[in-house]
């Protein structure tokens, strides 16, 4: 490659009328990045600002005034507290359960060669590729026959187990991503230096993949905490936020749903911001120790 | 002993397994067949028998066919939607937003912190008949006096298309996040004008982004009822509207089930089709 440029002409630098028509269509870009941005951001404006809205009527739908009493009042709707609970209970429980279960299978996947290597991964890929509204009808059909049964009831439980399902999917890929990239030696060392299978996963394995075992389980809680689709279908008559908001929604929507989602955000938010600084800052020091 | 523990270690894959494969077993693939099941079954609510009732399926597909179309079209313009606001976007970030990257990785997934119901709900407050961009579009004569936006088949598509958004975008980063900035310079250096670079190099590079992206946008995006249901009127309905009101209205199991499998179907077809044109392109490019 070098000797290649080597033998062509030195680069001409290019005229002043290209490099102008160069510097306007990077700021063409530049602009339109940001009206992107503007674009994304813009409903999450309006969902904040509305949080703040006092409307007159029974929709928040046109701006009246600024109050803080939604605020002050979150749970002053009935059933919304419950259901915030309801979906923190879930997303805790299924998300601790589906990291434990999708770490085990991307470790298997991963570490071993094993007859049925190929159908595992399809199995953990085909919940992913399957839209929302099939996996909770099926589910749902699932559920009716047990419930015929005697064997459980629409509620809690069904969410819980259908969210483990398709969080622990989630969970293999982000996994398997950081373990495919993963210093063995550091095992065989501890191997090497005596330690038992148990005791160098404890103490080698588990400490390596806890940043990965994290952030699947952070987009795991998310993923648990928004979603509708599914959980409609096998909540029976158990209300998750996402469930509670569809049901007011056809009557009319509260400001407090706004807190809510807003609160949400906000705490989503700082953790992702905290992420970012926390990268700059590993970043600085690895350069500072590679100078 | 010394066979017992080759034995032993021969059985560990299979006991890290057991209990995720298990949990996918019983709550993804029974479920699956006990829907196929309820397809093929007749009667009313709630005496239904299983009769290897076929005609739910063609009864489904003359019913409707309207909305099974419709799902596909939405979801497609949606999707192409996406790749246009995003490529460019992603672009820019990758290659010119140098230390601001992991900022605007932030805002692009952003959308997925505000619950999805509720995102979807704030294009009521943007859309509505006296809120500000409709008024703008009075002003301008682009909407008549009495235009809407709101209960459009556009609102429908543009309330797909923002919620889907990150789904086309972070694959389109990874792939263009990737190119190894030495071959623009390279391409530059054998006298590729800008848009030959582009069009050469980058494109073609970030091709399996593009395919990813457009995948898992798709996807989800022709399955969707919340974005017809509450900015849509009937007239927008989607497959997705319908399997939902049957199962949990209407409680027309057998019928409901059909339809999620001619959902499915038709999404497989698509996908093999897809992967067709794509593998061969890139066979013959």
């Amino acid at each position: 490659m070098t000797t290649t440029t080597a033998t062509l002409p030195p680069t001409r630098r290019p005229s002043v009328g290209a490099r102008a028509w160069r510097f306007a269509k990077r700021h063409a870009l530049t602009v339109y990045a940001l009206l992107i941005v503007g674009y994304l951001l813009l409903p999450i404006f309006v969902v904040i600002l509305f949080s703040f809205n006092a409307p007159k009527g029974r929709f928040n739908y046109v701006w009246q005034g600024f109050t803080l009493d939604n605020w002050a009042h979150w749970d002053a709707v009935l059933g919304i507290r419950s259901a915030i609970v309801t979906s923190i209970e879930v997303g805790i429980l299924a998300t601790v359960v589906a990291t434990v279960l999708g770490t085990l299978i991307a470790l298997a996947i991963v570490r071993h060669r094993f007859a049925g290597r190929g159908a595992t991964n399809l199995l953990v890929f085909l919940p992913l590729s399957t839209p929302e509204i099939v996996l909770g009808a099926s589910l749902l059909t699932l559920f009716l026959v047990l419930r015929d049964a005697k064997v459980i009831q629409l509620g809690f439980w069904t969410i819980f187990i259908a969210h483990v399902m398709f969080i622990a999917s989630f969970v293999v890929i982000t996994v398997k991503a950081r373990l495919i990239g993963f210093d063995r030696h550091l095992e065989e060392a501890a191997m090497d230096l005596g330690a038992n299978e148990w005791t160098t996963f404890r103490k080698i394995t588990l400490p390596l993949l806890a940043p990965a075992m994290l952030a699947a389980a952070l987009l795991g809680f998310a993923l648990s905490i928004d979603d509708f689709v599914i959980t409609y279908f096998v909540a029976g008559p158990t209300q998750t936020f996402p469930v509670f908001v569809w049901g007011i929604a056809r009557v009319a929507v509260p400001p407090q749903v706004n807190v809510v989602a807003s609160a949400f955000f906000l705490i989503a938010i700082a953790i992702g911001v905290g992420n970012v600084l926390w990268q700059y800052r590993t970043a600085r020091h690895q350069r500072q120790g590679a100078a | 002993m010394g066979a017992f523990f080759h034995r032993h270690r021969g059985l560990t894959p299979y006991l890290l397994l057991a209990p995720g494969v298990l949990w996918l077993a019983i709550f993804f693939l029974a479920p699956l067949a006990f829907l196929g099941r309820q397809s093929l079954q007749s009667g009313i609510f709630p005496d239904f028998e299983f009769t290897w009732a076929f005609s739910n399926f063609s009864d489904a597909i003359s019913t409707y066919h309207t909305q099974l179309v419709r799902s596909f079209m939405y979801a497609g313009i949606a999707t192409v939607a996406c790749l246009v606001l995003a490529y460019p976007l992603v672009y820019w970030i990758a290659f010119r937003a140098g230390p601001w990257r992991n900022l605007f990785l932030l805002i692009i997934v952003a959308p997925f912190f505000v619950t999805y119901l509720v995102r979807t709900l704030a294009w009521l407050n943007i859309l509505a008949d006296q809120g500000p961009v409709v008024g703008i579009l009075r002003d301008l004569h682009v909407l008549g006096p009495d235009g809407r936006l709101l209960a459009t088949t556009f609102a429908v598509i543009a309330g797909i298309t923002y919620n889907f958004f990150p789904f086309m975008a972070l694959p389109l980063y990874v792939s263009l996040e990737q190119i190894d900035p030495r071959l623009l310079e390279a391409a530059k250096d054998l006298y590729a004008s800008p848009t030959q670079a582009f069009l050469r190099v980058t494109l073609p590079l970030s091709a399996p982004g593009i395919v990813a992206g457009t995948l898992v946008t798709f996807i989800p995006a022709a399955g969707d009822f919340i974005n017809a249901a509450l900015l849509g009127t009937p007239n927008q309905s989607m497959i997705g509207n319908v399997i939902q009101a049957k199962f949990l209205e209407a409680l027309a199991y057998p019928s409901a089930a059909a339809l999620s499998f001619i959902l499915m179907g038709t999404i497989l077809v698509i996908l093999l089709v897809y992967a067709r044109i794509v593998g061969t392109e890139k066979l013959t490019g």
